[in-house]
């Protein structure tokens, strides 16, 4: 295979990834939602227990998303963590916190209390999703840094990427653009949190204010969404010259990828609707189908992200474009690994579908019985 | 000339790396080893259909979970730390240190986490033959994680299977093979993981000997203390052997660890292992005083160790900083063999490998090719002591001897201790009048922490017996880092040191709490 065929392979693992990833943020979106579809100790107890079957999937994605990325993309993982170091290190402390908090919730003499365990949670749900919508957005916006191979050989400084912005990644978030896609993730990821609750959890209450609050987190969710797409087809993009390998300014250049690749639009498209279907699913209360939305809105959400991770790398277009200098913003071409790792690395990622197939067989032997106070009590392991 | 490095960062960095990495080791080989320890429990459980053994694996596991979360919760900050303080390192090494990492989330991590779930949700879900291939799995799991982060570890200490590019200014992997099955990277996992499943082995006899000693869940304690016992002693004898098995290739490898882990100044033939020592506090290489205050040694015990042969030369600390001296090879006689460098001459040829680097891109860029084949040319001979070039001076090539000394010493002392005990704890359960021998249920109980200490010492030997570099001869620590202000490292460097303490002091207080409360009622509330 040719070392190019190998790069937009990888990359299309690490879309595939992503997307995952924030399908699986259904369970940061939950911990936020503790408390407001919880009003009763034990109510909170079955919130918890549902979401925390669930969050090691999260968590796992997130670390191998990393690794894959460094095995892959190294110069992205140097350049990105080791610069814009503040983002990367909050995200970290959140999920640090994450994954103590379930199984020490509840446990006799916890040292911090119950209540410290639930704001973790609440926590790791708030910043883990927005700080990493506002990540994957600066893939469009761009980062300040300068990428300088020859520093290896500067005795006196040879660090080859450089963060030019003081703050270290928290200029990110004065960005109109990187928030706005922060907080759809985080609503997105609510709407998810209440469409899986719905699904594995049978209790009158909990569903009752879990359908009201899907109309008040669905709502912020579409308009957010709809305005970063707009606003994302409509900016200035960041484009390469396959000839030269040089990095410009294009008007319009997401627009143009989007109809250059039909595939990705088509993608992208029916990724919406799948997550509108979702949405509306449990509202209109077909008996039927009126739990099921999650699979059709989590389908969508992977559709929608991965394709928007195409855009990105794809069609000669710098993943990580960098506003300092142009010319070294990062392509899947200049950032790659070696075309002998990356074929190593192809070989692993057979293993792929053998994982996901597993993941899916221990999940639907876990989930078969919906989660009530009885079937918590039944395995003597509840959090 | 290196003012310019900001040193206080590259310290912050090392110290954050250090604590963080501590910190995961704290819970790691007991993930390692109880899981195995769980698994054959369950095992015999199924076997037997006993309702005893259920409890029993059933308890192990509550405690298995408490100490899997907090080992998760530590381990995904290392994973990032790659990139965030060692941003150099990850582009000069990434194209072969970041596949194992890679490797591990696709074919560990999720191994684990997956059937985790199905062992603490899954006993009245799925069948029993499911169940118990699910912990086998999740034990499976926790050591080819295991085994993927330790591969890197080696490759570090002894890179293999990879070349200089220097057109994208970068180490390629050609070999994927050589890098995972060096002797070292198959020594450090068969090490490592033995360290696991002795460190588990003490902490189930540990805690059935308190329950024993306070006469409560007897049975319980005794069967614990069976399978840990005879699991422990295997698993210690193993630890041994592996442990010498590190040794050579240390000695091979890393000539100036092996020196600093026995304090050895200067080379002899046939030299000594010291089996107990005191180093004398204000020795420098080259000053002419004697390294130790006190000592006892094992005769010709060094050298049969580092190169399988009693009259081997093994170089000491002086002699590789000087240079001049022929290493020892069995098979080629003395005066065939070439002369060392001086450390001071790697330097020099190492600043030369970096100017070369330096000339061929310019050079390449400029459309110069003779100048580039030239620098190429130079490169390539002089890349061995690349990382020399970055030294200022030849002492820094020496590492922490004190702390590597005595880490390695203690490491070793407790290592033998540890087979003495499971023997001993064996032969009493065997003859049947385990309960009678307090003062060994007492010594067991306090023997826990000393497996750790042992395991956190066995690191700082690995981890500062290898300074200066990060990537033998080829990277130095002050070479690798990000740049981030030293405030900035800091404050992070506080921020972990007091959320692992709180999350620690969590973790020991829930821990004790389960313990008493014991196996009863499956250990919960
Ligand atoms: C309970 C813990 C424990 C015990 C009792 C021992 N070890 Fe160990 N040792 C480790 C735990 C450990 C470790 C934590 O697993 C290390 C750290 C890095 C590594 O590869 O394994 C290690 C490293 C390590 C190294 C350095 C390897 C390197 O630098 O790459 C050597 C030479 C030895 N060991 C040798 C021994 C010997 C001869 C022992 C005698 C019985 C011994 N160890 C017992
Ligand atoms: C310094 C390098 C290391 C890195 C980057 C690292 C990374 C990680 C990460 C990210 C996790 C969380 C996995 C999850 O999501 O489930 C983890 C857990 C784990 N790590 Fe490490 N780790 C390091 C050192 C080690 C070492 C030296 C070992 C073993 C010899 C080890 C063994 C494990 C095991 C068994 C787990 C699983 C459960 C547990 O943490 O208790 N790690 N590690
Ligand atoms: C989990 C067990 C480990 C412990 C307890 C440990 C301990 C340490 C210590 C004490 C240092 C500081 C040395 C110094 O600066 O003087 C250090 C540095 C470092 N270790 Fe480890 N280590 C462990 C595993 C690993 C693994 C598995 C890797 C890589 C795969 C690794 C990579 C590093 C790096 C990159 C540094 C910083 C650079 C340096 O100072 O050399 N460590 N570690």
């Amino acid at each position: 295979m040719s070392l190019l065929a190998l790069q937009q392979y990888w990359w299309v693992i690490i879309s595939l990834l992503a997307s995952l990833l924030i399908f699986l943020m259904f369970v940061q979106g939950g911990q936020t939602l503790i408390y407001t579809l919880g009003k009763t100790e034990p109510e909170r107890k079955i919130i918890v227990n549902t979401l925390g079957r669930k969050w090691e999937f999260t968590f796992t994605t997130l670390v191998t998303f990393g690794g894959a990325f460094f095995a892959s993309f190294p110069l992205f993982y140097s350049t990105s963590f080791g610069g814009a170091y503040w983002v990367w290190m909050i995200i970290l402390f959140a999920f640090v916190i994450q994954a103590v908090s379930y199984e020490f919730r509840t446990k006799p003499n916890n040292f911090l209390g119950q209540r410290t365990f639930e704001v973790f949670l609440l926590i790791n749900g708030a910043l883990g999703t927005i700080l990493i919508g506002a990540a994957v957005s600066t893939f469009f916006t761009g980062s300040e840094f300068v990428v300088d191979k020859l520093n290896l050989t500067n005795l006196t400084s040879p660090v080859i990427s450089r963060w030019e912005g003081p703050a270290h990644g928290l200029e990110a978030v004065l960005n109109w653009r990187n928030v706005t896609l922060g907080l759809t993730v985080f609503f997105l990821a609510r709407v998810l949190g209440i469409l899986y609750i719905l699904n594995s959890v049978n209790q009158e209450a909990i569903a009752k204010r879990g359908h009201k609050q899907l109309w008040i987190n669905a709502i912020p969710f579409l308009v957010l969404f709809l305005t970063y797409v707009f606003a994302l087809l409509l900016s200035n993009g960041f484009a390469v010259d396959p000839e030269t390998g040089r990095v410009f300014m294009e008007p319009f250049k997401y627009w143009h990828n989007l109809i250059q690749m039909p595939v990705v639009m088509v993608l992208f498209i029916l990724g919406g609707l799948l997550v509108l279907h979702g949405i509306f699913m449990p509202l209109l209360r077909f008996k039927a189908c009126a739990s099921k939305g999650i699979w059709t809105a989590g389908i969508g959400t992977v559709l929608t992200v991965f394709a928007l991770f195409l855009l990105a790398g794809f069609n000669h277009t710098p993943y990580y474009p960098s506003t300092s200098d142009l010319q070294s913003s990062l392509t899947i071409m200049n950032s790659s690994s070696s075309h002998y790792t990356l074929i190593a690395m192809s070989y692993v990622s057979l293993l792929v579908p053998f994982v996901l197939a597993y993941i899916v067989y221990a999940w639907w032997s876990i989930n078969r019985k919906k989660i009530t106070e009885e079937e918590m009590e039944e395995d003597g392991h509840a959090y | 000339m290196f003012d310019q490095i900001d040193l206080s960062m590259v310290d912050w960095a090392r110290a954050q790396f250090a604590l963080t990495a501590i910190y995961h080791w704290l819970f790691v080989p007991l993930t390692l080893g109880l899981s195995f320890i769980v698994a054959i429990m369950e095992t015999i459980y199924v076997r037997t259909g006993n309702p005893e053994w259920k409890k029993i694996t059933k308890f192990w596991m509550l405690l298995f979970g408490i100490n899997f979360a907090i080992g998760v919760a530590t381990g995904i900050i290392l994973e990032f730390q790659f990139g965030t303080n060692w941003s150099n390192y990850s582009w000069f090494v990434g194209d072969i240190f970041g596949a194992p990492l890679a490797i591990e989330g696709i074919m560990a991590f999720f191994l684990e986490s997956t059937f985790i779930a199905v062992m603490f949700f899954g006993w009245n879900k799925v069948s029993k033959g499911f169940h118990l291939a699910a912990s086998w799995l999740t034990a499976i799991g926790a050591n080819l994680s295991a085994l993927w982060i330790l591969v890197a570890n080696a490759w570090m200490q002894n890179p293999v299977g990879m070349k200089f590019n220097p057109d994208t200014a970068r180490n390629e992997m050609i070999n994927f093979w050589e890098v995972l099955f060096s002797p070292m990277a198959v020594n450090k996992f068969l090490h490592t993981i033995s360290n696991g499943y002795v460190i588990a082995s003490i902490f189930v006899i540990g805690i059935s000997a308190w329950f024993l000693l306070h006469h409560r869940h007897v049975l319980t304690a005794k069967r614990s203390i069976l399978v840990a016992g005879i699991f422990g002693i295997i698993t210690s004898l193993f630890l041994a052997y592996t442990g010498d098995g590190s040794a050579y290739t240390v000695a091979q490898k890393q000539p100036m660890k092996l020196a600093a882990m026995e304090g050895l100044y200067k080379g002899t033939s046939g030299a000594g292992l010291v089996a107990v020592g005191i180093l004398t506090p204000s020795k420098k290489p080259g000053d002419g005083k004697d390294p130790f205050l006190m000592k006892v040694e094992i005769p010709n015990m060094l050298s049969i160790l580092g190169y399988r042969d009693s009259k081997a030369f093994v170089p000491g600390v002086t002699d590789l900083l000087n240079g001049g001296y022929k290493p020892w090879f069995e098979k080629i006689p003395e005066e065939e063999r070439e002369s060392t460098y001086s450390v001071a001459q790697k330097m020099e040829k190492g600043k030369l490998a970096i100017s070369a680097l330096r000339n061929y891109k310019t050079a390449s860029k400029a459309g110069d090719t003779i100048l580039a084949n030239i620098s190429r040319r130079q490169l390539e001979e002089n890349f061995p002591y690349f990382g020399y070039g970055y030294l200022t001076k030849p002492e820094s090539a020496v590492p922490n001897i004190p702390l590597t000394f005595y880490s390695f010493h203690l490491m070793v002392m407790l290592g033998f201790y540890f087979i003495l005990l499971f023997a001993l704890v064996l032969f009493f359960l065997n003859r049947g009048n385990l309960e009678k021998q307090r003062w060994l249920l007492w010594l067991s109980l306090w023997t826990i922490p000393l497996g750790y200490l042992a395991s956190q010492a066995g690191w700082v030997v690995a981890e500062v017996g290898r300074q200066p570099w990060v990537i033998q001869d080829l990277l130095p620590t002050i070479a690798a880092i990000s740049m981030i202000g030293a405030g900035s490292v800091k404050t992070t460097f506080w921020i972990f040191a007091a959320l692992f303490t709180a999350l620690l002091i969590a973790e020991v207080m829930i821990m004790v709490r389960q313990i008493k409360i014991g196996p009863k009622d499956g250990g919960q509330k």
